[in-house]
């Protein structure tokens, strides 16, 4: 008999603790925290950010309206208060790690795009294109110092 | 020949009366018909409103007309219920030209245009400063006939070209102050795939 090395699968899984993104509703694009589950289809989040305007109340939110994150607060208990929430939440940086995300990053930037103006799109043309310049003429030293094949 | 609106004096026995003409009797009978009251305007001239967002020095991209896309500086609002705007001609080829509001976005960018020489400023925004001038000799038959020859090349009055420079020649200099704008203002505009004008900001 062969060796079978079994692993757990690395699903992210609904659970308590577990960091969702809301994607429809009011609380569009913010962060919360399962507290509860309530049935199979919603749960019960709650979001107490320190910043005002990333604050998601406590509230019961279907799962079709969220995305999982990678992020877990672990050892929550369950159906946690707000503030035993917002303590654990600080202590795990939440908003910190959920900022330096790719995720949160690539929004972040077409949210910036979006709102350039006339002049300032046509200078990102511009320097997009003085960057690809320079990677292309590097690019090209190195194909000649390349030995041919 | 007696005067048509003037009555007569007749004899009556010893009595004397003047009897008017029959066109100026007075009718027998009230018209059917009211006359018809012209109606009254009740619309003013007024002053042309223009929107806040083209303020004099704003970068205007021109929508319609022989230089639709280009990006040209608002100058002034003429009396006339038209901008002034130049390219300036150096970068972009727009020379002093007036343009409807309504075909044409603001941008955000503006333009330090306090150095521009008023005095002429003032000459380009006469009313009469854009009409053309009328040609002397009328084309005739044989110029027609004449297809051989080249026709004239029209050429740009001295004086027009020399109100331009006078007028480009500071906004140029403060064109040159910021990095990519002389370029920018050389570019054209236009929609690319996805682009979507109504939620752009400018």
């Amino acid at each position: 008999m062969a060796d079978i090395d079994v692993q757990v699968a690395q699903w992210k899984l609904v659970e308590v603790g577990r960091v969702v993104l809301i994607r429809s509703g009011p609380y569009t694009g913010k962060l919360a925290a399962i507290v509860e589950i309530v049935d199979h289809k919603r749960v019960l989040v709650d979001g107490p950010s320190t910043e005002e305007q990333k604050i998601v109340p406590r509230h019961v939110l279907p799962l079709s309206h969220a995305t999982l994150t990678h992020f877990v607060i672990p050892r929550l208990p369950r159906a946690a208060g707000t503030g035993p929430v917002k303590k654990l939440w600080q202590k795990e940086e939440i908003d910190g790690k959920w900022a330096k995300s790719n995720f949160a990053q690539k929004t972040e930037r077409a949210e910036r795009r979006k709102n350039l103006s006339d002049f300032e799109r046509f200078k990102v043309l511009r320097l997009r294109k003085q960057a690809r310049y320079e990677v292309q003429k590097a690019h090209a030293k190195l194909r000649a110092a390349a030995p041919k094949s | 020949m007696s005067d048509s609106t003037v009555g007569q004096t007749k004899q009556f026995g010893k009595g004397q009366r003047t009897v008017p003409h029959p066109a100026q009797k007075a009718q027998k009978w009230y018209p059917v018909d009211d006359e018809s009251q012209p109606k009254k305007v009740r619309k003013a001239i007024r002053p042309a409103k223009v929107r806040e967002s083209l303020q004099p020095g704003t970068v205007l991209i021109l929508l319609a007309g022989r230089f639709r896309g280009k990006r040209v500086v608002l100058l002034k609002h003429l009396e006339q219920g038209v901008l002034l705007v130049t390219g300036p001609f150096k970068i972009n080829g727009v020379p002093l030209r007036r343009v409807n509001a309504r075909y044409v976005i603001a941008t955000s960018t503006r333009i330090d245009i306090s150095g521009v020489d008023a005095q002429t400023l003032e000459k380009v925004s006469a009313a009469d400063y854009f009409t053309k001038e009328k040609k002397a000799e009328k084309k005739t038959e044989e110029a027609f006939f004449k297809q051989g020859e080249k026709p004239q090349k029209k050429v740009v009055a001295s004086a027009r070209a020399s109100d331009q420079k006078a007028v480009d020649q500071s906004i140029l200099a403060s064109v040159k102050k910021e990095a990519f704008l002389g370029s920018y203002l050389a570019s054209t505009f236009s929609l690319r795939n996805g682009d979507k004008p109504h939620e752009m900001k400018w």
